[in-house]
Order: structure tokens, then C-alpha cells, then sequence
């Protein structure tokens, strides 16, 4: 495979692989793993692994000529872990072998991913995780306990991090890992959260068997990796390429068009200034991509989703109040076990409260502020007592 | 609607280079402050160089009528650096308003405004919004122009006033004007009363209110710009104070509530650099989307820069409050900044009718 092009027309592209796969007769999943064999899942991924080493902001031209052909897609919502956050890290810090076994079945959702980060020790404070990895020979042997873990019940992996040297201070005896959710030491169990559903979980790991070639990154490297993956995943959440009035702001305009009759001047004025605060939102977004165009992003992710979480929050607030009596009712808070996570879906009940947890996933919004403060502006770090305790000393 | 470019160029980037280096040289913050106790004196000199030897007087006059050719993008990053010295200079009211009220005019005045010959000024409010109601004064039948007009900006630097009179704009020498300057909360930017009595004017433009309208949505979209570049030096003058001032033994910027207000100041800061660029980008593409992203842009920039200045004077505690601090030419200049060209709720206002929210 030669160098592609820079200036390559996408469309043109998509349309000689339309007429070689023809979207009414493939089996879908022959499809995206064609499409995927072609470079076109993720153009700006490299060539062999699902793109074509082009800039990111291309993609748009591929997803555009696959839409309008009217061919299947592969239902990123279900794999917003491995997409967002998977995807990117093991492209940057797996081998070749990694990234052959586990980008193309992630990209078309044969495979879905969630991340087994969080700890009930261990929250904004990651790097304080107490689950704990030895080696075995070719394996490592993990113990310990996973919480909040989104979509874990439809997961087949897992990205995780564990201690693998509790004799170091705690950033640098950490590693990262690829966990099989099938290995039979680990068990899922429902975590029913605020809006009824139970959409994470907690994760018990006893036992798990988890081959050394499913390292991702040196031994002790964990937390470097792991902060790549948070980037990635603050962009993901925050820094979204989204038409104009679309995601929250969409579902709020809608109901205010359609209910004239419950519409006040003070809904108007808040109403008003959120739609600023969305499309500028949006316009940092844009930004944003532009800026990173290639490339692994920085800690200005964290700027993108603070501002997200506050405007989603304020909006899905807004719209209960225009509903008014309507506001009062639920749709259903019986407890199930959803396929994805659509934060604008369901109800405005459901709108409203799925939206409290934007400023608490991926990093609260008071941490991204510390970050912001820290790492943009250049202020004084918090006071750090634990930073060069070996972990072990630690008190928790 | 292709996605717009809404970061800064090289070329751009020199420019600022450019613009920041002279303006550090002379624009000083001494200056600016002696300007409220009725010292104007650095502004000729200040303008010469920015319009003549920087040669930005013309950047929105394409090359054939005597100008630099360049677009909104440019004069955007100019007004960044303007905003960021407070610089009393007219650019926004000639080079950017007057001057794109009569681009499209074969009038010899748009040579002689781009080679920063002549300096004009839109005789209107400067509260005036691209959608206000405008004011016209009255034109006798041998093409004379009776009337008064308040707070206009720009006119005590002006040579020519341009006048919406009888339906058509008019150009009207200074000297036959009446031109009483205002003490104003900005006197970086001081407004004057302006009356004519009887006036000769030349006509420029037949149908004013377009071209009039033009002007002032140019005005409004750049401005959003000058007001991301206050903002940017009250975070940064702030965040550099604090950095240093030390309280109960640590440095304040080390205390986790204040990091918290700078952070969000960044944020918002980024976000305005968003929203200005999109402006001033639509603008130089003549996107349709230009009445949104003016009215997107004014609304949020307009908030953003009084924010920055009230919290920049708040974090330096007292000697944010002194004459000696040039802090206060930032709050001045941002406040009046967000009365000028409409203010922000009548830009959101004009927004729920292009977006389709009635209230
Ligand atoms: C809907 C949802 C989905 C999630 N999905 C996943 C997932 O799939 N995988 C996963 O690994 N995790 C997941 N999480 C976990 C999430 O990342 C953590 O909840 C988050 O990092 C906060 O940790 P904590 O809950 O332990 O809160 P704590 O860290 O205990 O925070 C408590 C409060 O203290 C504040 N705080 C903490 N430290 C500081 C500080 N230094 N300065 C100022 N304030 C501070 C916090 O902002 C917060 O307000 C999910 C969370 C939610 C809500």
C-alpha cells in the first residue's frame, strides 16, 4: 500500500467501494469489516488499521457518503468507551499484534469495551487504586474491586488499571492492562443509579488471568497511559463535531417550538442566553478539533468538558421548567440494564437527571478546574503530602 | 455551510506580532490613564502609526481602491491587540465601521481613509445596533443637514463625519460640525455630541440604511474580537500577579478558589476566542451566517470581557482599585464596549428571530 494521497477525493472513494459492496445485499457486519479493510472507518487512523493517515477532519466526508448511500453504520453509541477511549490509547501505546487483535473488531462493534478505572478508594484520586497485579510467569494474576463501570455488562473488554509495585509512590507503580470481561474472575453487578437504569456496575476481579501480551505500555508506564486515555476521553465527551442545535440544546428548542403556550419571558431570556452558550460551545469544539487536527490532545480537553457538563445541566433543568406540570412526570423508573447510553434519549425527566453525572464522569468538574488552572495557566499545584510515599505507606 | 477556519494563520500571527510590538512601544498604560484627565495628546501619533506606518487603516479596501486587500480576519486580530493595550485609536470607528459603510462607493474618501489620509466617523450613537432603529437628520431641498446626534465614537478624531441624512448618507467635514466631547466612562474611546446646523455635505451613499447597517454589523462582529483580546490581559495580567503575591505565607494563586475563578476565566476567554474568530471568519467569507455569528459573538463576548475586568480587579484586591493600576481601563473600556453596537440582550433578541424562538 503506498502513501495516500492528501488531496484524495473521500467521496469518490466511498463510491468505488459502494459499488463493490453493495449495502442492500452484504451482511452488515461483512460490510463494516470490508469498510474497515479499506481505510475507511477511521481515516486518520494508519493505513492497516482501519484509515489512511489522514487529518481527523475528514472523517466527516467518508461518514457523509456512507449516509447518504444508506449503508449501516456501526452503532458507535454502543461502544463509546472503546471508540472514544480505547481505540486512541492502544493506537499510541500498543504494539502491531495488539492493535491487528483488537481495532477492527472494536471499530465494528463486534467487541465493546468499557474501562475499569475507577475504585471505591479511588475516584479523582485514580492513581490511589489498590486492585493489584503480579506477575506469574506470561500472565498476571489481578485482585481487587471496580466501580462505576459503564456498560461493563455488555463489555468483551476492559481497559484497566492496576498496581503492579505498591512499593512505589503511587503514580509510578501503576500499569495498564487489556482485561477479557469473559475471564471467569470477573463479575459484574449491577450499580442502579439516579435515573432508575443500572447503567454501571461494579466489577469484583478475583483471580483474573490476564496474558502479558495484553499489556498495553511498560511496566510502570500505567499512568502515562492512563492519562492519555483521559484526554481522549474529555475530547470524546466534550469536544464532539456536532451540527448547530443538536445534542441538549436540540431537545430544549424543540419542546420550546412546539409548546407556545407555556413559553414566559424569563424562560425566554435563560433559553436565550443557553443557545449562545451551546453554539459557542460548539464553535470551542470546532476549535478545538482544528487544533488538535492530529495527534494526542492536552489537558485543554478538560476546558471543553466543564463548559459541556454546566450547559447540559443548566438546559435539561430549563426544559422541566417549561414543561411545567409535564416537568412533574417520569417515564418509567423501573431498573434495566440498557445497550448504550444516549445522554439526550428517553424523557426530559431522564435528560434532566442523567445530565447531574457530566460533571462527575471522566474527571468532576473540580478536578478539570485544578487541571485547567495547573496545567494552562501554569498555577501552583495542590498540596501533594502523597506524592512521594511509597504507596504502600499510604494512609487509606 | 462549510466549516469555517477558526484559527490564526501566520500571516495573522506576524501581524499581531506586529501590531503588539509597536503598541508596546507606544501605547503606554501612563498615556491611556492621562487621557482622563484630558491629555490626548498620544493619540495622533498612536493612530499615524497603527494607520500610517502599520498600514492598517487599509486592511479592509481591496488593493484597487488604494487599500491592503486583506479581510475581516486580519482587522479581527488587529482589534484583539488593540483591545489588549486599550489603545485610543479610531480603527474600529473608521477602519472597520466608516470604512465598510462606503466600500462599496467609487468615493475617492476610501483611498484617502486607507491611507489613513482622513479618519471618518459614522454619526450615530454608539449604542446603535446593525438592527436599531437608525437616526436621520433632516435634509433641506438644497441638500443641507440640520440635527444633533449624542455619544458619537470616533468624531473627535474624525475629519469627516458620515451622516444618514434625507435617506442618503452624507460626508460632512469636521469643521462644519459641531463636535462637543462627552466626559465618558471610557475616555480611551470618549464619545462627543455631535450638531450640525445647516451643514454641506457631500452625498456617498444614496440608500443609506444598507450600507449603514453593513457598517455597523461589521463593527459588532469585530468588536467581539476586541473584547477577547481585554479579556485575554486581565486573565493574563491577573494570573501573572497572582503567581507572585503571596498571602499567609503561599502564593494566592495557589489557593484552590481562586484557581477555580482563573480556570473558569480561561475557559470562558477560549470560548470566546471561538465564537470571535467564527465572526470575523463568516464575515471574510461573506457567510451567509454572518447576522448569527455577529449576534452569537456580541452576546457572548460583550458579557465575557466585563467578566474578565471585574474579576481581574476583584483578584488584585486594592490595587486593583487605584488610578495607578490600568485595570480600570480595561473595566471602562469593557463595559462601554458592551453598550456599543447593540447590547447584548438586543443581540439575542435579534437572534431569537434568525433562529426561530419566539418568546
Ligand atoms: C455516570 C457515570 C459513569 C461513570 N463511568 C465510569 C466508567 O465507565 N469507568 C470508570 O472507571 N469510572 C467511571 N465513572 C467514575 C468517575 O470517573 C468518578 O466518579 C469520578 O472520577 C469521581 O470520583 P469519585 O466518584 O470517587 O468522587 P471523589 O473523588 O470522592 O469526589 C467527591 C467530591 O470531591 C471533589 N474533589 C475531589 N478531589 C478534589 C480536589 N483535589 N479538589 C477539589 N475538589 C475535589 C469532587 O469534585 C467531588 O465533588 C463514572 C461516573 C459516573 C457518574
Amino acid at each position: 500500500m503506498g502513501e495516500v494521497d492528501p488531496g484524495v477525493d473521500l467521496a469518490a472513494v466511498v463510491e468505488r467501494f459502494l459499488a463493490e459492496h453493495d449495502p442492500a445485499t452484504t451482511d452488515r457486519l461483512e460490510f463494516l469489516r470490508a469498510r474497515y479493510d479499506a481505510g475507511l472507518a477511521w481515516v486518520w487512523f494508519p493505513e492497516g488499521h482501519g484509515g489512511l493517515g489522514l487529518p481527523a477532519a475528514r472523517q466527516s466526508e467518508v461518514d457523509a457518503a456512507f449516509a447518504a448511500a444508506g449503508a449501516p453504520d456501526n452503532a458507535p453509541r454502543r461502544n463509546v468507551i472503546g471508540l472514544g477511549m480505547a481505540a486512541p490509547t492502544i493506537l499510541a501505546f500498543g504494539t502491531e499484534e495488539q492493535k491487528r487483535r483488537f481495532l477492527r473488531p472494536l471499530w465494528t462493534g463486534e467487541e465493546i469495551w468499557c474501562q475499569l478505572f475507577s475504585e471505591p478508594g479511588a475516584g479523582s484520586d485514580l492513581a490511589n487504586l489498590a486492585t493489584r497485579a503480579v506477575r506469574d510467569g506470561d500472565e498476571w494474576i489481578v485482585n481487587g474491586q471496580k466501580v462505576w463501570t459503564s456498560s461493563a455488562h455488555n463489555a468483551r473488554f476492559a481497559i484497566l488499571v492496576a498496581r503492579t509495585d505498591p512499593d512505589k509512590p503511587k503514580h509510578a507503580g501503576l500499569t495498564y492492562f487489556v482485561c477479557d470481561m469473559t475471564d471467569p474472575g470477573v463479575d459484574v453487578r449491577p450499580l442502579r443509579q439516579i435515573t432508575g437504569e443500572a447503567e454501571f456496575n461494579e466489577v469484583f476481579l478475583t483471580d483474573v488471568r490476564i496474558p502479558d501480551a495484553y499489556r498495553i505500555g511498560e511496566v510502570g508506564q500505567g499512568w502515562r497511559v492512563a492519562t492519555a486515555t483521559l484526554n481522549n476521553e474529555r475530547v470524546a465527551i466534550g469536544g464532539r463535531a456536532a451540527p448547530r442545535e443538536s445534542g441538549m440544546i436540540g431537545k430544549v428548542v424543540e419542546a420550546w417550538r412546539s409548546l407556545p403556550e407555556k413559553r414566559t419571558p424569563e424562560l425566554h431570556d435563560r433559553l436565550l442566553r443557553l443557545w449562545v452558550e451551546a453554539e459557542v460551545a460548539r464553535l470551542t469544539g470546532i476549535r478545538l478539533r482544528q487544533k488538535l487536527a492530529q495527534g494526542q490532545p492536552g489537558p485543554e480537553g478538560a476546558a471543553t468538558k466543564v463548559t459541556f457538563a454546566r450547559i447540559n445541566q443548566q438546559l435539561s433543568a430549563l426544559e422541566l421548567e417549561l414543561r411545567g406540570e409535564d416537568g412533574l412526570r417520569y417515564s418509567d423508573w423501573t431498573m434495566v440494564r440498557p445497550e448504550q447510553v444516549d445522554m439526550t434519549g428517553r424523557d426530559h425527566g431522564y435528560r434532566y437527571l442523567r445530565a447531574k453525572g457530566n460533571s462527575i464522569e471522566g474527571g468532576t468538574s473540580e478536578v478539570l478546574r485544578n487541571i485547567v488552572a495547573e496545567r494552562v495557566l501554569g498555577l501552583p499545584p495542590e498540596p501533594r503530602v502523597d506524592k512521594d510515599v511509597p504507596w504502600k505507606e499510604l494512609q487509606r | 455551510m462549510s466549516e469555517l477556519d477558526l484559527l490564526y494563520s501566520e500571516v495573522e500571527e506576524d501581524l499581531r506580532a506586529t501590531v503588539r510590538g509597536a503598541l508596546a512601544d507606544r501605547c503606554t498604560p501612563a498615556a491611556v490613564i492621562a487621557m482622563y484627565d484630558g491629555d490626548r495628546s498620544a493619540v495622533p501619533g498612536l493612530w499615524k502609526t497603527v494607520a500610517v506606518e502599520l498600514g492598517l487603516a487599509g486592511l479592509l479596501v481591496p488593493e484597487a481602491a488604494g487599500g491592503a486587500g486583506a479581510s475581516a480576519r486580519e482587522a479581527a486580530v488587529v482589534l484583539e491587540e488593540l483591545g489588549r493595550a486599550v489603545a485610543p485609536v479610531p480603527f474600529l470607528t473608521s477602519a472597520v465601521i466608516a470604512t465598510t459603510a462606503v466600500a462599496g462607493t467609487g468615493a475617492a474618501l476610501l483611498g484617502e481613509l486607507a491611507a489613513g489620509e482622513r479618519v471618518a466617523a459614522l454619526a450615530v450613537p454608539l449604542t446603535t445596533g446593525p438592527d436599531a432603529p437608525l437616526p436621520a437628520l433632516d435634509l433641506t431641498a438644497d441638500g443641507r443637514i440640520t440635527g444633533a446626534v449624542t455619544s458619537v465614537a470616533g468624531a473627535l478624531e474624525a475629519d469627516v463625519l458620515l451622516v444618514p441624512a434625507g435617506g442618503g448618507l452624507y460626508a460632512v467635514p469636521a469643521e462644519h460640525a459641531r463636535i462637543a466631547p462627552v466626559v465618558s466612562l471610557d475616555m480611551s474611546r470618549q464619545l462627543a455630541d455631535v450638531a450640525f446646523d445647516g451643514a454641506a455635505g457631500e452625498l456617498v451613499v444614496a440608500d443609506a440604511e444598507p450600507a449603514v447597517r453593513a457598517g455597523l454589523r461589521a463593527g459588532a462582529a469585530l468588536l467581539a474580537s476586541e473584547q477577547v483580546g481585554l479579556a485575554r490581559w486581565c486573565l493574563a495580567e491577573t494570573v501573572a500577579y497572582l503567581k507572585v503575591r503571596r498571602q499567609f505565607g503561599r502564593v494566592v494563586g495557589g489557593f484552590q478558589a481562586i484557581k477555580h475563578r482563573l480556570a473558569d476565566l480561561a475557559i470562558a476567554v477560549d470560548n470566546g476566542v471561538a465564537a470571535a474568530r467564527h465572526a470575523a471568519a463568516a464575515l471574510a467569507a461573506d457567510d451567509p451566517d454572518v447576522p448569527v455569528a455577529t449576534a452569537v459573538a456580541a452576546s457572548f463576548c460583550g458579557e465575557l470581557a466585563v467578566t474578565a475586568a471585574e474579576e481581574a480587579i476583584q483578584l488584585h484586591g486594592g490595587i486593583g482599585m487605584t488610578w495607578e493600576h490600568p485595570a480600570h481601563l480595561y473595566l471602562k473600556r469593557a463595559k462601554a464596549d458592551q453598550l456599543a453596537l447593540g447590547a447584548p440582550g438586543s443581540h439575542r433578541a435579534r437572534l431569537a428571530e434568525l433562529v426561530g424562538l419566539p418568546g
